[in-house]
């Protein structure tokens, strides 16, 4: 079964057909070819696929297409500035150290952005607490934590970034 | 993953109608970070979900001032409870639980409701809920009924639902003014886990002579199903509370437990963290108590 929904990736309005069974990563890189959101496990352990549901970190692996209609959604390509400026917490993972093989970065990253939009001065264990769901095989994630923290001031500067 | 045709009621009546129109290949989702998983490896294989997000009834969260109850809708998210002031100043046995619950991902989607109804033997959600004396409210074609939530168990991932049957909300008595409750998820890690051992304890103080008025001590990954150590309670009932008689609730919650060995854990060692944790579970109670009055 097919259902028409629209919603707002990255200030842009979409409107399209998708397949009841779809997931939302499975609409965003599949059929609108936006891979900067990972797959990892595909089960909503690995935080891979994170995208900002309406304000909210979600697992875009385990959220149907379906139900994005009418939703305000943020991924990791709606961050940077048009002219490449990375947003704060791209900055700050580059910076710190925050990134090795880069799969889990664009969850880290969103996870991070879903925290800090509703909490800009989270301290270390709510920044830990927020990304619990974001498992990272490189960095050990020391430089991960430290990145969230070294943002957080370039975050509270550019208060909005370029999508809100 | 399996095609299916997604239907989003926004009644429970409607919801019914529609399972009742598809029957054995329908499904109910909540926040569906459960079902989605289950479609996706083959365990569940539905012609039809039906997603109950759109009824708006099942997304309420609410204490009546005027009879004390607790009212929390099947589809509140476990992050809408854990972000709640009021859940966290009135009942931290839920925010204890549900703040631990897989991750924030999941939490910002999965609900207490869906929680339930998987019935895992760890139940996270369902320890709190047992401990508070709460009522899951039943809607199905004959109509609604009440079954407490200590019963609503009958063996791992299987719960007393009828097939047909929403769970629409679950409602929580008022509690004593001088109660404290707490809910410790033991294991390697909180996140993205299941507890080697859940416990969670409430106890209820008489105002005047500080003796205990109601005691519960609840454990997940005890047995098959989440359980109520009664003896352990019975000990507690009518007395003054003290670390020594918390020992010795602890030593007859772990002899009641029916833990065993699994790939997380030994049953010995489940026991002596029964031990240990309904002594510090009971003590937080008190610590609790005694910080409001």
């Amino acid at each position: 079964m097919t259902t028409h929904i629209s919603f707002l990736l990255n200030g842009d309005t979409i409107s399209v057909d998708v397949k009841d069974h779809w997931t939302l990563l499975h609409l965003l890189r599949e059929e609108m070819g936006l891979i900067g959101t990972k797959e990892g496990c595909g089960n909503g352990e690995c935080g891979a696929c994170t995208v900002i549901i309406d304000k909210l970190a979600v697992n875009s692996c385990l959220f149907l297409a379906v139900e994005a209609d009418g939703k305000i959604i943020e991924t990791i390509e709606g961050l940077a500035s048009t002219d490449g400026t990375l947003h704060p917490i791209q900055q700050s993972f580059v910076d710190n150290g925050g990134i090795q093989c880069g799969f889990c970065t664009p969850g880290m990253i969103m996870s991070s952005k879903a925290l800090l939009d509703g909490n800009p001065d989270a301290d270390h264990e709510a920044i830990k607490h927020a990304l619990a769901g974001n498992i990272c095989r490189c960095t050990g994630y020391v430089q991960i934590f430290e990145s969230v923290q070294a943002a957080k001031k370039g975050t509270a500067e550019n208060k909005g970034g370029n999508n809100e | 993953m399996k095609e299916f045709t997604y239907l989003s009621p926004e009644t429970v009546e409607e919801a019914i109608a529609f399972h009742g129109r598809h029957s054995e290949t329908a499904k109910y989702m909540g926040g569906g970070t459960d079902v989605i998983v289950k479609v996706k490896e083959g365990w569940m294989e539905p012609d039809f979900l039906i997603s109950l997000k759109k009824i708006k009834e099942l997304g309420e969260l609410h204490k009546n001032d005027a009879t004390g109850v607790l009212s929390i809708g099947a589809m509140v998210t476990h992050a809408t409870l854990e972000k709640s002031l009021m859940i966290q100043n009135e009942y931290p046995i839920i925010y204890d639980a549900v703040s631990n619950i897989g991750s924030l991902q999941v939490r910002n989607v999965g609900t207490i409701g869906g929680n339930l109804i998987n019935a895992v033997p760890s139940a996270d959600g369902a320890i709190p809920l047992i401990a508070l004396d709460g009522v899951a409210l039943l809607h199905g074609p004959e109509g609604e009924r009440s079954v407490a939530v200590k019963d609503l168990f009958v063996s791992p991932y299987k719960t007393v639902l009828k097939p047909r049957e929403i769970l629409k909300r679950i409602t929580i008595p008022p509690q004593a003014p001088h109660t404290g409750s707490a809910y410790i998820k033991f294991g390697r890690r909180a996140a993205m886990e299941l507890p080697l051992i859940g416990i969670g304890v409430l106890l209820s103080l008489d105002a005047i002579q500080g003796r205990c008025t109601k005691a519960r001590i609840c454990l997940g990954v005890a047995g098959p199903t989440p359980m109520r150590a009664f003896d352990a309670e019975k000990l507690l009932t009518g007395k003054k509370i003290d670390e020594a008689l918390l020992i010795e609730a602890g030593s007859i919650a772990a002899d009641e437990s029916r833990v065993r060995d699994s790939v997380r854990g030994k049953a010995w060692h489940r026991k002596e963290m029964i031990r240990v944790q309904v002594k510090r579970m009971g003590q937080k109670c008190l610590a609790q108590i005694n910080a409001r009055h």
